[in-house]
Parts: C-alpha cells; sequence; structure tokens
C-alpha cells in the first residue's frame, strides 16, 4: 500500500512541480478549440449538424486524457534513463505495486489536466447539456486515463530508446487522436474509416464524453462503457505484465 | 555475508562471467576490480538480484538473492554506477521515497534521514531538489539513501566515477566511517587503484569473467612484486585497452545530456 502511494504521489509532484508543462500542454487544445472549433464552425453549422464548437470540445478533452495519460505511460523510458527505475526495481516491493501507483499518477494526472481543459472549453464557450452530466464525463476520462496509462506503460517497458519515441507519436498517438471521431462526426462514414474509427478505444472514449456532456452519441452510452472497462483491463494488464517483465 | 560459487553468466554465446567464486566477511570492505567489460557490473547485477544467474550459487547473509527476493532487497543497500534520483524532487523526499518503498517505520525514517543527511553534509539542502545538485552532493545523497533502511551489506559500483579528489577523498571518509560505526559490509568497484588501496581490505580482480587474483592490497602488491596496486593491477590484467560500445542506453543518455545544457 505504501509504495502505491509513494509512487502514485510522486507522479503528482512531478506534475505540479513543472507549470511550464503544465500550461504548454494546455496550448494544443487551446488551438484545437479555438482554430478549428470557430474556423470550421460556419461550415458544420451549414451542413445541419448544430455548434461545432460544442461536438470538438469533447474530443479536445478526450485527446487531452490521452495525450497525458499515455506520454505518463511512456515516462518509464525517462525513468530508465534517469535511473531512477533502478531504485525502483531493486527495492522490496512487488513490480505490480510499483506499476499500480505508477499508473494511478498517470491517470490522477490526465484528470487533472482533463479538467483543466474542461475550464478551457467553458471559457471558450461551451456548455453541457445538464451539470448532472459532468460526474460522467469524469468517469469516462478516467476511463480513457486507464485505457492509454496502460497502453503506454506497454510501450514504456519495451521501448529502449529514444528513436522509437517518434515512430510511437506518428504511428500510434496521432492516428488514436484522428481516427477517435473527437473531430467529426462517426455517422456515415466511408466505410473502410468507419471500420477503423471502430477499433481505436478512443473512439469509444469520446463518444462516452459527448454522450454525457451534449447528449449526442454514436455508439451508446453503455456500449462506450463496457467496450472501454474491457480494453481498460486488458491494456492495464499487458502493461503490468510487460513491467513486470523489464530487466534492469 | 556474501558467498559465490562458481558462478556464470551468459547472453548467447557471451560468457560476461565464468565461474567466479569468493568470499566476503562481515564488515568488511571488499573491493571488486576489474578493467571495462570484465564482468564487474553483470556480477553486482546477480548479486543484487537484477539478474538471474546461468549456473552457480549466490548466498547473501544466507539468503538465495533468486528464492528470497525481497528478504535480500532488504538486506542490502545499492549505489548504481548511474545517478538513480528522482530529480524533480528534494533530498528530503528521495529520502522518503526511499523510506516507503523499503518499509521503515516512519519515525525511524525520520530519524535516520536526519542523522545520515548531516553525516554526508546534505542537511542544510534538504529542501533544494535534486536537480540543483552537484555531481559530487547526488552521490553523497544516493550513498545515505542507501543507507536509510539500515542493510547489512553496501553496494558500490563505481561511486566515485566523474567527481573532483576533494569529492572522492570525503565519499571514502564517509563509508570508512560507517563501515566502522554501523559495521556495514562493503562492496565496492572502482577504477580508481588508489582508492581500493585506501579503502579495501580485500580485493578481487576480475578480467574476462574470471577471478585473476584475489587478496589484501598487500598480498596481491607481493605476488606481482609491484610496489603499487595499479601497476599489480596492470601486471594481473595487462595493459591493452578494452572498449565497450555503448549500448542504446548510453547514446539516449548522450543525447539527452546534450539537451540538457
Amino acid at each position: 500500500m505504501g509504495a502505491i502511494y509513494i509512487l502514485w504521489l510522486r507522479e503528482l509532484k512531478r506534475y505540479t512541480r513543472s507549470r511550464a508543462q503544465m500550461f504548454g500542454s494546455l496550448g494544443q487544445p487551446l488551438l484545437y478549440l479555438l482554430a478549428l472549433g470557430f474556423g470550421l464552425g460556419p461550415v458544420f453549422q451549414k451542413s445541419g449538424n448544430g455548434s461545432y464548437l460544442q461536438f470538438i470540445a469533447p474530443g479536445v478533452i478526450g485527446m487531452t486524457v490521452l495525450f497525458t495519460s499515455i506520454f505518463s505511460g511512456i515516462g518509464l523510458l525517462w525513468d530508465r534513463q534517469f535511473g531512477f527505475l533502478k531504485e525502483t526495481l531493486v527495492a522490496p516491493v512487488s513490480r505490480i505495486s510499483i506499476v499500480i501507483g505508477k499508473t494511478l499518477g498517470g491517470v490522477t494526472v490526465a484528470l487533472i489536466q482533463g479538467t483543466l481543459v474542461v475550464i478551457v472549453c467553458l471559457v471558450a464557450g461551451f456548455r453541457p447539456v445538464a451539470w448532472t452530466a459532468v460526474p460522467v464525463a469524469f468517469c469516462f476520462m478516467a476511463l480513457i486515463a486507464m485505457v492509454f496509462g496502460g497502453l503506454g506503460t506497454a510501450i514504456g517497458s519495451k521501448l529502449q530508446d529514444m528513436q522509437g519515441f517518434q515512430l510511437i507519436m506518428n504511428f500510434l498517438v496521432l492516428p488514436i487522436f484522428f481516427l477517435s471521431g473527437a473531430l467529426f462526426p462517426l455517422d456515415h462514414l466511408p466505410k473502410v474509416l468507419g471500420f477503423i474509427t471502430d477499433f481505436d478505444p478512443l473512439s469509444y472514449g469520446v463518444d462516452g464524453l459527448r454522450g454525457a456532456l451534449i447528449g449526442r452519441t454514436h455508439f451508446g452510452l453503455l456500449t462506450d462503457l463496457a467496450v472501454l472497462s474491457a480494453v481498460a483491463v486488458v491494456l492495464v494488464s499487458v502493461g503490468g505484465y510487460l513491467f513486470s517483465q523489464i530487466e534492469a | 555475508m556474501i558467498r559465490v560459487s562458481s558462478l556464470v553468466k551468459s547472453f548467447g554465446d557471451f560468457v560476461a562471467v565464468n565461474e567466479i567464486s569468493f568470499e566476503v566477511q562481515q564488515g568488511e570492505i571488499f573491493a571488486f576490480l576489474g578493467p571495462n567489460g570484465a564482468g564487474k557490473t553483470t556480477t553486482i547485477k546477480m548479486l543484487t538480484t537484477l539478474l538471474k544467474p546461468t549456473r552457480g550459487n549466490i548466498e547473501i547473509d544466507g539468503l538465495d538473492p533468486q528464492d528470497q527476493q525481497d528478504e535480500v532487497r532488504r538486506r542490502f543497500g545499492i549505489v548504481f554506477q548511474d545517478p538513480s534520483l528522482e530529480w524533480e524532487l528534494t533530498a528530503d523526499e528521495n529520502m522518503e521515497l526511499h523510506g516507503v518503498l523499503y518499509h521503515v517505520p516512519h519515525k525511524l525514517r525520520i530519524e535516520r534521514t536526519e542523522q545520515l543527511l548531516k553525516i554526508f553534509e546534505l542537511w542544510e539542502r534538504r529542501k533544494e531538489p535534486v536537480k540543483r545538485f552537484s555531481g559530487g552532493m547526488k552521490r553523497r545523497l544516493e550513498i545515505a539513501r542507501g543507507l536509510l533502511h539500515t542493510p547489512k551489506i553496501l553496494f558500490l559500483d563505481e561511486p566515485t566515477l566523474g567527481l573532483d579528489p576533494q569529492s572522492r577523498n570525503q565519499m571514502w571518509t564517509h563509508v570508512k566511517r560507517l563501515n566502522e560505526t554501523e559495521g556495514v559490509t562493503v562492496f565496492l568497484t572502482t577504477h580508481y587503484m588508489d582508492e581500493a588501496d585506501r579503502v579495501a581490505q580485500r580485493i578481487a580482480i576480475i578480467d574476462h569473467g574470471k577471478i585473476v587474483a584475489q587478496g589484501t592490497p598487500a598480498e596481491l602488491k607481493e605476488q606481482t612484486k609491484s610496489d603499487s596496486l595499479e601497476q599489480a593491477f596492470l601486471a594481473l590484467t595487462g595493459t591493452s585497452i578494452r572498449d565497450e560500445s555503448a549500448g542504446s542506453i548510453d547514446q539516449m543518455r548522450n543525447f539527452v545530456k546534450m539537451w540538457r545544457r
């Protein structure tokens, strides 16, 4: 228990102490929200889909949680590099509690960062249909964070150096984001694209957020919840397993 | 305290450690010397539960590092070749983290942290993040941290690498003192022969995965008819230079160092 707590606390302290990172990572969501939200707004409106800002805000929140949690997992690479990983690997605690502490830390950080973006969205003019839906939205944020925190840990356990990082960014993280329906509606997509988006876990996350916040869903809230939970269990387990296999 | 017999570790075709045997007595300062790539770090990794031996036996305080992993881990402290502190946290917080990971009771942890940080002259700076520390301070903090859970054995893998003579001198003074006051067994590796000569009671020299000589510094000098341990070392291991190829982790480390400036 102590080990889980102290490693969770470490993630949190690392995050809160680097203000530059905290505010720096608000830049990208802000850009999507303002440039796309207002830039594509008129076209979206004309096609009869309502306000694009309302539509894209849950997508941008989902994106923030995706990026924060997956990078927190891949942060293992930095631990390895700066040697801190060894300190935990040689301690008399189970690998499982180390990975749980780290993952929970990542989830917490992603939730805080997600909350900041929710506030940014509200300032930009986004309004959820019902305030009571906000706790449901937080549930979805937590699930997204677990799914991609687990994936990040799995990658971070396997990745040996920085070279692989660009690869992961361009061929995994960005596709997960762009193919999730964060930026466009999933209805009436071309068959191939629709097929791919169905396999993207973030599709269900963003859909769940959208369902909770603006009452519009493609898969249905229960499907979103079920798929995300199942994928979270699988990916967190895979991450935990791969972490336990690390040799110092 | 440490008993190693016929220990072998091979990676594929490459035999990193080849049938080595040695013993370290309780309370002893034991130096494990050898050129680059001789098998020092591989041996330390096996002794400290981080690597499974291919063959052979290891006993740490009577326990097997593979079967009784956590028990063994509680019994030693280690300072790795590369720093392993959390840079964003303060010295105090690094000690706290270690104390919790090693199940040191809260009150004892506070007392011992104060005691150790004072010995290693870091008490005044304990509220500062480690990233602002000099190389010598980081090293001292790592040793202090390694001793927090009152281990019976302290492993030091090239602890003075990159330190100036003042810091090196000061560090060994502290280590020697702790060895005397707390009776902690010290197992160290270093490339500085004068250090080994000064602090170690017994020395083993490993080369190409095999132990080529063992004994007190005086015995090794006598055996090779040398005046200094450095000459004895060269007589035993030859004068050709060993190149270690930089692994991917090292390359990455250099890359980051570049960016940190």
